[in-house]
């Protein structure tokens, strides 16, 4: 497999799985904006904030700047626009290793995103949101229906989950930055709406419910989205694929990789400690040292494989 | 499609089936069609234009159909030309006999932009430069057929040969089960069958095919993509490839691997900055050392484009009595050319009846049709033919047959031509079809895709 085409896949796997996490990371915060007395902005600035785009200097944000930064700009690291933009011209390069449904999902009304204006966008938010959670969807499917499980699967899916885990700590962080008002309570009210609006936003409060039963702890739930072994956007679950999919790629290789040994390492770390000690040692520290380790992956594979 | 004694039989078919369907069901249908083309991607792209960047070429519902009879003529024709114009290639890079019978100019072929002296005294595997002819074809009568032009480097179109037909298959399932029309869906097999006929002798096992495309941007990359794909070979940019010890190679995930074949899609001047153009970004530095030393063939050979040159048209039936002692059996049309005074002067007089055209032009640009041009117009392409003659040819303004189109009334007739992909290996292989381009203008003579031509399905009938 041309060295190219493993870089075009493993982004293609990358921009279509951060498309839909921005979405997500949208709804989640349109959520959160919801609440009768909700400031609103905070919501949007922490949103912002988690998705590492540029922040507007001593200024609150606005619904209206998510909208211009995280889907329409054309441009920006995170918007949806952007990255689907990404995805279809990296899809576009390896035409012959997509199979045409999965070319057809990531053509099909490209330039929808194009055509809305900001007023546009705002007014029919959800029904954005939704398209773009339909389109990857859709994309998933034709992936998982009809793609060869050969090298370039392997790529498109280890993009894909460094991703995902990628995106799953930076939700966590929003409820880190999102700080109480000084009038609530840890544990009240809008505690507790915030915390299932992080649920929400990866389609896992019933999963959630499920698992540990009504209680919506915030150590629960950081245990759902970091620690547990059986829920798809977990960090574990992720690394679980990560390490899945490099071993794949090493025994159709028969070399031996430093990405590999990174991520069996942080798998078997993962599946070892506990959520009660990654509270004690700080929360937001596990976080950021999480975002940085998933990064330096990303960085040894393509230094494996040449590209 | 009718004659004086009405429907002319290989319509019959599809007259029948406009009637069952009806023209309203046909309109809907093309819409369908379009919504297909879009979400698959077949597009090809203006440049500089504005607007949306990756384009549909229209396709019209309604088939072009050849009889059997009809298609006996072409397949002859067509695999004739082909030889001639290979055999052509082959003289003039070697003792150049048919010069020296004083048959064509000497000046005309080395003289030629398209000739690289590189090529001279070089053996190609099978003899063979272009692999893949492409020759637009027009019908002036009856049972005739005159042939455009030809091109011998990199033709495109055969995609659309293809998906017109696949389109076709999947809106109207029912005309082709069991029903008189030739398959053409093996194309990319007999296209991959050729390539790997002509891999160098010092290959061993089955040989490496790719295609070297210019990358995403260029406005056949659908096609590349699709026939690498069809093919089951790497679709390379020249930044995948490197020449190492006269060897070329390309970079895969594993370290590099060993290229026999490429099927090109890029011109000769963009091949080689050492070679040809050291200002190209495009090339793969030492690639023409490595064919000249037989470890890989490119197809089509550089230098391949001298015969597809407009001032050698004219010459090719001449090449087919030369080579071949055989009379064509696709005429040219009538040309004229303005390097010879006494043609130049008929031409000038008679502008205004007749198309003319630059030497090396292509894709309908640059060319002059006299009656529907202004006299501003004709007066002022006049004085640059004065000033460079023999950079222009002309030929009469033809009858050009048409064929029944599915246009917003209802259904009209629009002019066509047809161009069949002749591939030339060790044998010559021919599937029976090709593109049918419209001119979708009421009118219009230009079927150029860049020119607002559209495109038809092709059907060749079974006896």
């Amino acid at each position: 497999m041309l060295s190219r085409a493993a870089e075009n896949l493993f982004w293609l796997g990358r921009y279509m799985e951060r498309a839909e996490s921005t979405a997500r990371i949208i709804s989640m915060g349109q959520r959160m904006a919801m609440l009768p007395g909700s400031p609103g902005r905070s919501e949007w600035t922490s949103v912002m904030q988690t998705t590492g785009a540029e922040m507007p200097e001593d200024k609150m944000v606005s619904e209206l700047d998510v909208i211009k930064c995280l889907i329409l700009d054309p441009e920006g690291p995170c918007s949806i626009q952007a990255c689907l933009l990404r995805a279809r011209d990296n899809g576009r390069a390896v035409r012959t290793g997509l199979t045409q449904e999965m070319w057809e999902s990531l053509n099909e009304d490209w330039r929808y995103l194009e055509s809305l204006d900001e007023l546009t966008a705002r007014s029919q938010l959800s029904k954005v949101l939704e398209w773009v959670r339909k389109k990857s969807a859709y994309f998933r499917g034709a992936v998982d229906t009809a793609m060869l499980r050969n090298e370039g699967y392997y790529f498109l899916r280890l993009g894909s989950s460094i991703e995902r885990a990628d995106m799953t700590l930076r939700l966590l962080n929003v409820k880190y930055f999102l700080l109480l008002p000084e009038t609530e309570v840890v544990g009240g009210a809008r505690d507790h709406h915030q915390w299932m609006s992080v649920l929400h936003a990866v389609s896992g409060l019933r999963s959630y419910h499920y698992h540990y039963g009504s209680d919506y702890a915030p150590w629960n739930i950081a245990d759902f989205l970091l620690l547990n072994k059986i829920f798809p956007r977990s960090l574990a679950f992720c690394y679980s694929q990560i390490d899945h999919c490099l071993s794949h790629m090493e025994t159709d290789h028969g070399g031996s990789y430093k990405c590999q040994k990174t991520a069996r390492q942080e798998l078997e770390r993962l599946n070892r400690i506990d959520i009660s000690g990654v509270f004690n040692d700080g929360l937001h520290e596990f976080i950021n040292e999480e975002i940085a380790k998933t990064s330096r992956i990303s960085q040894e594979v393509s230094d494996a494989y040449h590209f | 499609m009718e004659s004086k004694d009405g429907i002319r039989p290989p319509y019959k078919n599809i007259s029948q089936w406009i009637e069952e369907t009806g023209t309203e069901l046909l309109l809907r249908r093309r819409e369908e069609a379009e919504a297909i083309f879009r979400k698959i991607g077949i597009t090809f792209a203006v440049y500089g234009e504005g607007g949306d960047p990756e384009r549909l070429i229209p396709f019209d519902l309604v088939p072009r159909a050849f009889s059997a009879d009809e298609w006996k003529i072409l397949d002859t024709g067509i695999r004739q030309r082909a030889r001639a114009l290979n055999a052509f290639l082959y003289d003039i890079y070697h003792r150049g006999e048919i010069i020296k019978a004083g048959v064509i100019p000497a000046e005309l072929v080395y003289e030629n932009k398209a000739f690289l002296p590189e090529m001279i005294g070089f053996e190609p595997p099978g003899r063979v430069y272009s692999h893949i002819v492409g020759i637009d074809i027009v019908r002036t009568g009856p049972d005739k057929f005159q042939v455009l032009e030809d091109n011998c480097r990199t033709p495109s179109g055969v995609s659309y040969m293809l998906e017109n037909r696949e389109i076709m298959g999947r809106m109207f399932p029912q005309i082709f089960s069991g029903g008189p029309v030739r398959p053409v869906d093996h194309y990319p097999n007999e296209l991959l069958r050729t390539l790997k006929e002509v891999a160098p002798a010092a290959s061993s096992g089955v040989p490496t095919v790719v295609l070297l495309t210019p990358g995403s941007l260029n406005s056949a990359y659908y096609e590349h993509s699709f026939l690498a794909d069809l093919m089951g070979i790497e679709l390379v940019e020249p930044q995948d490839l490197f020449v190492d010890e006269a060897k070329v190679w390309m970079r895969t995930i594993s370290g590099p691997r060993k290229v026999d074949v490429i099927y090109r899609r890029i011109d000769d001047f963009y091949l080689d900055p050492l070679t040809f153009r050291p200002d190209s970004v495009l090339g793969v530095p030492g690639i023409f050392d490595a064919y000249r030393a037989g470890n890989v063939t490119i197809c089509s050979a550089p230098g391949a484009g001298v015969a597809d040159d407009k001032a050698i048209y004219v010459y090719v039936p001449d090449m087919i009595r030369f080579y071949l002692d055989q009379e064509p059996v696709l005429e040219n049309i009538p040309t004229w050319q303005c390097s010879k005074p006494d043609e130049c002067k008929y031409v000038l007089e008679n502008i205004q009846d007749l198309v003319v055209k630059e030497v090396h032009g292509s894709g309908g640009y640059g060319m002059l049709i006299g009656p529907k041009s202004s006299k501003e117009e004709i007066t002022a392409y006049g004085e640059r033919i004065k000033a460079n003659p023999s950079e222009f040819i002309a030929q009469p303004t033809l009858d050009l047959s048409t064929a029944p189109t599915l246009v917003e009334t209802g259904f009209e007739g629009r002019h066509v031509d047809f161009r069949p992909f002749c591939l030339v290996g060790r044998t010559i292989r021919l599937v029976p079809g090709g593109l049918t381009r419209v001119a979708l203008k009421k009118g219009s003579l230009v079927v150029n895709s860049s020119q607002g031509g559209g495109v038809k399905d092709t059907w060749v009938l079974q006896e």
